[in-house]
């Protein structure tokens, strides 16, 4: 199954984290994305924008592979590999990890239990996110059940960093967080992509969806990209693109003819 | 030991009665009374002020005891309760009683073990007594042999549970495919009193039917009955739970967990207000996995202002975004839907011991291989 990607990072010489070729997506029937290519290297974290109904979502939860988002043309590779036809479960554990913005309630299994079965790191370890992510509360409860805005992308953050993935989505990670949490939170997701690591020894990407910005007071992105109407119209530098859109609106971009 | 408890046992029996709650070992027991077809061999509590004494034995020990023999427990009930008075009259009671003095307490359960060996039809008849400040954990094991392929179970209960005390009766049912089991109990909850009522079945059986009531009586009295039932193919469980809040500040819950995997399941359940402030909740969850039917009736009736009584039923498949959202953190299939399938049918039992609780999760684990 394995087919090895011809595009090559050109800052290391190495395989691309991500590639995104000519994606075209169906939601439906209905086409949502129409031909999205986009490249992630080792160790570069992304920025996704646009307006809601974009398709930001449908892009992320496509890469990750979730049923009810048919690729009708155009490919995605993974570390190097064609991951196009391969199961969400699968690419979960080739590396990839996302953190869902509404995920949904498991009654009767408990965060603890579900760390346990998700973990790729010692039962040690588990205890010291918990209390780092300030979640030691609630492992004994239901996961999801009656958690805050702020406990859920707690939660979402600790299951990610115990299941330790090499490429991570975030889905508006700071929807829905308070001041306080928004710090912790902001600080856990540079961790999970090794911001804390010398630029040269960092492997871990990223691609996160934000509206605001303020995420980006933690995380230092290398790229932004805008997605109109399921095409992405610009690439750039995400602080500037941010601006753009705070003066002139996402009006600019849906007019933009160019990409 | 074992051989004392039950003689003449297949290693396979063995396991079934283990499945069904039974230590042949009586360890983490207080006591046992074992009945096979309708031959009692053994029936001993090792607590002090707790008796568990055969039925017959007990009669003659206690004259009290007679008035509450068949006293919750209408014996022109249905065919099913003439055809136990009808025996006992013929052949004399069998089944167990078990008092608990004032005051006394069991935290490892008293065991009773009803097993269908030979005999097409086991019948009997328990009385429970729990008297003022009395803690009392019961589990019952029922089960058939392997080699048993068809019979008939009829099962009278009658639990007395007096002020200030509490009993739980965790039942756990190991039954044969075509075995066809029809308990018929009843439960006078006196003031401040609880009664716990927990029912577990996993495995095929031919056909269940019961529907237990909890009438309460005292003031402040709480009745919850948690059942958790699969019905395999070939299985017919027809499940009801009543509770009558008869008093004032009495309140009831009623708890289903229900899956099919081809059976049908139906969960009949009703909470009647009929005292001032007092409180009810149904709640029925039932989970289709193969083809089959899950049918929730749940009857809620208020009969004054000062009542407050609900239910919420559901029932459907496990809902994809469930399923992926632990395959997107890396569980195959098989294993996201066994984890949620077991976080389904987790229902936690306030006031019952660990020994009892661990025992309900470990059937309940063990039944997961089935899925």
């Amino acid at each position: 199954m394995i087919i090895i990607c011809r595009q090559i990072t050109r800052k290391t010489g190495e395989w691309n984290m991500l590639n995104i070729e000519n994606l075209h997506v169906e939601i439906d029937g209905k086409e949502v994305l129409h031909g999205v290519s986009l490249a992630i290297g080792d160790g570069e974290t992304h920025v996704l924008m646009g307006p809601n109904g974009s398709g930001k979502t449908t892009l992320l939860r496509t890469i990750m592979g979730f049923s009810g988002y048919k690729i009708t043309e155009g490919k995605i590779y993974f570390k190097g590999r064609d991951i196009t036809e391969v199961p969400l479960d699968e690419r979960a554990r080739y590396g990839m990890g996302m953190m869902f913005q509404r995920p949904p309630t498991l009654s009767g299994l408990k965060l603890g239990k579900l760390l346990n079965a998700v973990a790729n790191c010692s039962p040690e370890s588990i205890g010291r996110f918990g209390e780092r992510m300030k979640m030691s509360d609630f492992m004994g409860r239901d996961v999801n059940a009656g958690f805050s805005g702020g406990e859920i992308k707690r939660s979402e953050i600790l299951q990610l960093l115990v299941q330790n993935p090499d490429f991570i989505m975030l889905d508006e990670p700071e929807s829905g967080v308070d001041l306080e949490n928004i710090a912790l939170i902001g600080k856990s997701i540079a961790t999970l992509l090794e911001k804390d690591r010398h630029i040269v020894h960092r492997n871990k990407s990223g691609l996160i969806i934000t509206h605001t910005g303020y995420i980006l007071d933690y995380i230092e992105a290398d790229a932004g990209h805008m997605l109109c109407n399921g095409e992405i119209k610009c690439h750039g530098n995400p602080r500037e693109i941010l601006k753009l859109i705070q003066e002139k609106g996402y009006g600019e971009c849906i007019r933009c003819q160019k990409n | 030991m074992s051989e004392e408890l039950i003689p003449d046992i297949s290693e396979e029996d063995k396991k079934r009665l283990e499945m069904g709650g039974i230590e042949l070992d009586e360890s983490n027991r207080s006591g046992s009374f074992i009945q096979t077809d309708q031959h009692i061999h053994h029936s001993e509590s090792k607590i002090e002020g707790i008796e568990m004494l055969p039925i017959d034995i007990a009669l003659k020990k206690y004259d009290w005891l007679k008035e509450k023999f068949w006293n919750i427990v209408d014996r022109d009930k249905d065919e099913y309760t003439r055809f136990v008075a009808k025996r006992e009259e013929e052949e004399g009671p069998r089944g167990f009683a078990v008092i608990a003095r004032k005051g006394s307490k069991n935290i490892f359960p008293l065991q009773s073990c009803l097993f269908m060996q030979k005999s097409e039809v086991q019948t009997v008849h328990n009385i429970i007594v729990a008297e003022e400040g009395a803690e009392l954990h019961l589990i019952t094991g029922c089960t058939s042999s392997i080699g048993r392929k068809e019979g008939t179970h009829y099962g009278i209960t009658e639990t007395y549970v007096g002020k200030n005390a509490l009993v739980s009766n965790t039942m756990i049912h190991t039954w044969g495919e075509n075995i066809r089991v029809l308990p018929r109990s009843g439960t006078v909850v006196e003031e401040n009193g609880t009664f716990l009522s927990n029912y577990v079945s996993m495995n095929p059986v031919g056909y269940v039917q019961m529907y237990p009531v909890a009438n309460l009586v005292g003031k402040n009295s709480v009745a919850r009955f948690n059942s958790v039932i699969i019905a395999h193919e070939g299985s017919e469980l027809d499940m009801g739970q009543g509770a009558l809040l008869n008093a004032e500040g009495a309140c009831a819950e009623i708890i289903s967990r229900l899956i099919t995997t081809g059976g049908k399941a139906i969960s009949r359940s009703r909470i009647v207000g009929a005292a001032d402030g007092t409180k009810g909740h149904i709640e029925c969850k039932g989970l289709i996995l193969k083809d089959g039917t899950i049918h929730a009736v749940p009857e809620i009736e208020g009969q004054l202002t000062n009542t407050e009584i609900s239910h919420e039923a559901a029932v459907g498949k496990i809902a994809r975004d469930e399923i992926e959202y632990l395959m997107a953190r890396g569980l195959n299939e098989e294993e996201a839907t066994a984890t949620i399938i077991r976080g389904f049918l987790d229902v936690k039992i306030n006031g019952l011991p660990d020994s009892l609780q661990k025992k309900i999760d470990a059937v309940i684990n063990a039944a997961e291989s089935g899925f």
